[in-house]
């Protein structure tokens, strides 16, 4: 019996798209070396050149043309054997820009499949964003930051290399290492001894644990039901977003401020790497965050602050590139935090708690940003990325 | 509701000698249209001139705007439609074409427009006569197609197609094609309803949920994937199947309120009651066609003819019927379509298309003629009609054949 074989790429949109393109094209290429045949493709609705969004590639590979074809007969495979995801925060689900609510970042693997994640983050971590699944699988850990290295001009940090060494220790089946650092050497003249170098020791290095049934994030992800055709209002019109209102404050019932209502159905979660933390004490209210942000994120508070309204916030930066007060709006890398709840309400009840929280936060996000105020911040990082354990 | 009683009771209308276009801006007065959009094209500038008088006279209250291109023209009454007002506008030839985008969009937003295309060769060469390729360029979109063959019934018809567009059942455009020259720009007696009479037959138009106010906040045509596109269409395809009965039951009001009767709003038939063969066109072939019917008919040549009027809907089920009940049928197409199957025209692709469930299945011919505005004489006419009576005798022919080619 043939084997169809398939391996999904997660990554975000528009900087990871060259590194998820440059995966799959060689999955499919190093199979080839050994007589398999296969395609490569990006998930087209995913538009995935836009900033951030989740999208998604795909591998497809068979032992032959034939069995390729049933691999092929699907807009997108049902089931994969590997799930690699290169942007860590996405562990956390994937929200599709041509929306389907929130998937599980594991929604697509095979009992027993393997999820690869490039992430400096502990396995316990990653697993505790990650949600529950039914069956069993493994997780493997490319050590290192996200690559965002590839906006217009790509610049190969390996991740490439790396990620696919992984994929030959897990699912040997698919191609071996060797064929592998054939591929690198024959797909990048100039470099490919220097990737198969890198693909050798993430292959060497690269170890799974199994994740258990049930293990992981216990929330059902948010999803919604498609209407039929008779159910939609016609002509292609949708209710729009009602008038906003006043807000109040539950620990003193004061009442005032503004905030817009919003769309019940498409929330975020994920189309965002960072989110805005604010730091209310340090906040002049100035309005600038209020009136800069392109999605009408802030909610005005009954005492003129400005709370980030998560279900609305994409993660562009332009409140903290914006805000003329020191540390008031910092961005801050998704995988610290379980949900989107409002950083005001946690303020009003307690203050001090939440002051510790914001700094430690602070503190210990990853600097890796793809926002306004890093600009350059990739050449920055590149002495830190080489002496990251040699890598 | 009451003046509808004494409307019918007593119809004051008189007649006047108006041309095609000149209907279309009468029925526009009476239809009391909010919005109307225009840009120069012949033949069809002919409907804007006609309108910028009445409106310049004082008849007619509405926005009149000339647009800078037609792009742009029926976008204007497009957006119009969707904050509630009744709009009309119009094209020609090439000029319809440039608003290809527009045209597009008015039926996937449900915009009950009605439009007058007054039929004319597309370009290249600049020919000013009629060919109907212009208006069959939409035929797939959602709009739907009339063909009228008179002044009067180019004027009664408007009528109709606002009570069918605008009906809640429908929202669907509707292109009413007037044959360029031979009804645009020809005079004819034609009977002008009064006012009262009008009212009583075309209620207010009421967009109910999907008015683009204030007071409605909605969204309207948001970007949506395939996730979401087949539920759109399959809406708008009930929506044009619906149009089918919503037509029956207009001509009926029609019939009821204004005396005048249509009979088969889909399709007239003339002569056909005994007829062994029949031709089968669309607007204003009619006439050489049923002059040489009954020169034919002297000569003991039972000949009919089917005129075609709404080509959407298309009603297969009812002419694929009429037309089993006769030994030959001679399609004739004032358009063409390139490389379509057996090359002819678009009108007999559709017909051929509709006979094949049918259980009786005659002989069909495709003819190609008065591409143009080349006249088509009577002697074309007896011509197509012998080559019919000879596919009825089993005689092998062309699928195709062009009518009054120099060759």
């Amino acid at each position: 019996m043939a084997r169809l074989y398939a391996v999904e790429v997660v990554y975000r949109g528009i900087f990871q798209k060259t590194l998820a393109k440059n995966i799959t094209r060689a999955i499919v290429l190093a199979a080839h070396r050994e007589g398999k045949h296969g395609i490569s493709f990006g998930r087209y609705g995913d538009s995935p050149e836009r900033n951030g969004i989740p999208a998604k590639g795909f591998a497809i590979v068979a032992d032959d043309e034939l069995t390729l074809e049933e691999g092929m007969a699907k807009y997108e495979p049902k089931e994969v054997d590997v799930t690699i995801c290169v942007d860590d925060t996405l562990c956390k689900g994937v929200e599709s820009w041509a929306w389907y609510g929130l998937q599980p970042i594991n929604r697509l693997l095979k009992p027993g499949g393997t999820l690869i994640v490039t992430s400096l983050e502990t396995p316990e971590r990653l697993i505790a964003m990650s949600h529950r699944k039914e069956t069993p699988y493994k997780l493997a850990i490319v050590k290192g930051a996200a690559s965002f290295s590839g906006l217009w001009v790509y610049k190969d940090d390996h991740t490439d290399a790396r990620v696919l060494g992984a994929v030959a220790r897990v699912l040997p089946e698919l191609f071996s290492i060797g064929s592998l650092q054939e591929t690198l050497r024959a797909e990048n003249k100039k470099t490919g001894d220097l990737l198969a170098v890198s693909a050798q020791k993430s292959f060497d290095r690269t170890t799974t644990i199994t994740v258990a049934p049930g293990q992981g994030n216990a929330e059902v992800p948010y999803s919604f039901e498609m209407p039929k055709w008779t159910e939609m209002r016609e002509g292609i019109a949708i209710p729009a977003i009602a008038h906003g209102h006043q807000m109040t404050d539950e620990t003193n019932g004061a009442t005032g401020g503004f905030q817009p209502a919003r769309n019940a159905t498409f929330k975020k979660y994920l189309t965002r790497t960072m989110r805005p933390v604010v730091d209310f004490e340090k906040c002049i209210k100035c309005t600038l965050c209020w009136i800069a942000c392109p999605d009408s994120v802030f909610d005005v508070t009954p005492e003129g602050l400005y709370d980030a309204n998560l279900a609305a916030c994409c993660g562009c930066g332009v409140c903290e590139a914006i805000c003329p007060v020191e540390k008031c709006v910092t961005m801050v890398n998704e995988t610290a935090f379980t949900d989107n709840a409002s950083q005001w309400e946690a303020f009003r009840k307690d203050a001090p708690a939440y002051k510790s929280w914001l700094l430690t936060a602070i503190e210990n996000r990853p600097e890796r940003s793809h926002g306004f105020r890093y600009r350059g911040q990739y050449e920055e990082q590149i002495p830190a990325m080489i002496g990251n354990g040699g890598e | 509701m009451a003046q509808m009683g004494a409307a019918i009771e007593q119809p004051v209308e008189h007649t006047a000698l108006i041309t095609g276009s000149e209907a279309i801006a009468v029925a526009c007065k009476l239809a009391d249209v909010d919005v109307i959009t225009a840009y120069p094209i012949r033949p069809y500038d002919t409907v804007m001139q006609y309108v910028a008088k009445l409106v310049a006279n004082g008849e007619l209250d509405c926005e009149y705007i000339v647009a800078e291109s037609e792009h742009s023209q029926f976008e204007i009454v497009k957006h119009a439609s969707a904050v509630g007002a009744r709009v009309f506008c119009g094209s020609s030839g090439v000029g319809w074409m440039y608003a290809f985008e527009a045209l597009t969009v008015t039926p996937a937003l449900r915009i009950p427009m009605v439009a007058m295309v007054g039929n004319r060769a597309l370009d290249d060469p600049g020919a000013f006569g009629v060919e109907h390729n212009d208006a069959l360029a939409v035929r797939d979109l959602g709009w739907q197609l009339v063909w009228v063959d008179t002044a009067q019934e180019a004027l009664d018809t408007a009528l109709i197609a606002y009570r069918v567009a605008e009906d809640r059942r429908v929202f669907l455009p509707c292109a009413i094609s007037c044959d360029g020259a031979f009804l645009t720009h020809s005079q004819a007696l034609v009977k002008i309803p009064p006012q009262e009479t009008v009212d009583a037959f075309l209620p207010r138009y009421n967009r109910g949920d999907l008015l683009l106010h204030p007071d409605n906040p909605i969204t309207v045509a948001p970007q949506a994937n395939e996730d979401w596109l087949m539920e759109i269409r399959r809406q708008n395809a009930a929506a044009m199947e619906r149009a089918h009965d919503v037509i029956l039951e207009a001509y009926a009001q029609f019939e009821r309120i204004f005396g005048r009767r249509y009979g088969n709003p889909f399709f007239e038939e003339y002569e056909t009651a005994d007829a062994d063969v029949v031709l089968v066109g669309m607007g204003t072939l009619s006439t050489p066609v049923k002059v040489a019917i009954r020169q034919m008919r002297k000569e003991g040549k039972r000949v009919g003819f089917v005129r075609v009027r709404w080509f959407r809907p298309f009603a297969a089920v009812e002419l694929a019927r009429t037309l089993g009940r006769f030994a030959a049928v001679g399609i004739v197409d004032r358009d063409f379509s390139f490389g379509s199957p057996y090359l002819s025209g678009v009108l007999a692709t559709e017909v051929r298309a509709a006979m094949y469930p049918a259980v009786r299945r005659p002989p069909l011919l495709s003819f190609i003629c008065g591409l143009g505005g080349r006249e088509v004489t009577v002697p074309d006419v007896r011509r197509m009609t012998d080559l019919v009576y000879q596919a009825a005798d089993g005689k092998q022919q062309a699928s195709t054949q062009w009518i009054g080619l120099r060759e």
